[in-house]
């Protein structure tokens, strides 16, 4: 095994997310155009969490990594953001029922 | 891994950029890798707070909320998206080109990758310009006299929709100091390429530039629909 193995994404994967990064650009923007009640902000937020996986598994090489440590030292800041946001909104979400 | 311990420690050639308490090259540009990402945790946290404060304002001036994002230029917006994933993807290239060993076409695409940058930059001026000749930045001057869409009749409250455009102005803000910062790391990224700083054995300030690059994208991916987008048709 060589000293030093780093995978190399294919071109072709790079231009593949590249396009799909900026035709969901495209979708969001549409979708963001038509009247769907509450369910505009559940979808965009669906598409952007869809586009930052991407940017985060295949150009931040998070996919190929062998370094064991990096997922779950994501895992951590993705579970205290959602405790920062949801802990909070308890809070502000709750303060009228005293 | 004690095959290649034994080979570093023994090996005559090593590559000098190796310190002597890595055992090898990979485990070198792993631990720097992951002290990139810890670093980057406390920078979702940092944009974290600034997002609760978003969700949790909008939830209570929901409609001058709405008002205030439709004043925004959602065309501008959507563009500056699009130049900033190209700028990521150009990033992801001259990763790949130090990867290989290609070093000029690594700084061919960081340069790429800062023009898309300031690009973006320039766009962000010229809505910020706009938010300035229309008064919608906060302070004495601030005035919004914009109506929600589907209701003439509602007059929104001028402390809430301020009260939007300084968290707009907070966080975008926050975001272009950041890209301003990732144009200076890249700047030198080029001056160290050029001067043969790099080979495919040693590219970790490539790689680690580069993840900061890609987590402002993310940033970003977030900001547009948050600001731009979620409130186009609500009223």
């Amino acid at each position: 095994m060589s000293e030093n193995e780093h995978h190399i994404v294919p071109l072709g994967l790079y231009a593949l997310i590249g396009a799909t990064l900026l035709v969901m650009t495209g979708v969001t923007y549409g979708v963001a155009l038509i009247d769907l009640g509450r369910w505009n902000t559940v979808v965009a937020l669906c598409i952007a969490t869809f586009k930052a996986t991407l940017v985060v598994l295949i150009f931040m090489h998070v996919k190929y990594t062998n370094e064991k440590m990096t997922k779950p030292v994501i895992a951590g800041a993705i579970f205290f953001l959602i405790l920062l946001l949801t802990l909070s909104l308890a809070d502000f979400g709750t303060r009228a029922w005293l | 891994m004690s095959d290649s311990h034994a080979a570093a420690v023994h090996s005559p050639d090593h590559p000098p950029e190796l310190r002597h308490h890595f055992m090898t090259m990979e485990q070198q540009q792993n631990t720097a890798s992951l002290g990139m990402w810890l670093f980057l945790v406390t920078e979702v946290m940092f944009f974290g707070g600034m997002f609760c404060a978003y969700l949790i304002y909008r939830l209570k001036y929901f409609n001058d909320f709405a008002a205030a994002s439709q004043s925004i230029n959602v065309v501008w917006g959507a563009l500056n998206t699009a130049v900033l994933l190209v700028s990521s993807w150009t990033m992801a290239m001259a990763v790949r080109c130090a990867q290989l060993g290609k070093q000029r076409l690594l700084i061919v695409f960081l340069i790429f990758t800062m023009f898309f940058g300031a690009v973006f930059l320039g766009v962000k001026a010229k809505e910020y310009h706009d938010k300035f000749v229309e008064n919608h930045v906060p302070g004495a001057s601030f005035e919004f006299h914009d109506k929600l869409l589907g209701h003439p009749d509602y007059v929104p409250n001028q402390g809430h929709t301020q009260m939007f455009f300084s968290i707009y102005f907070a966080m975008t803000g926050m975001h272009a100091l950041h890209m301003v910062i990732g144009l200076g790391l890249m700047a030198y990224l080029v001056i160290a390429a050029g001067r043969g700083k790099f080979s495919t054995a040693y590219y970790t300030p490539v790689e680690n530039i580069g993840l900061y690059w890609h987590f402002v994208d993310v940033v970003w991916i977030y900001l547009f629909p948050l600001l731009y987008l979620i409130s186009r048709t609500k009223g």
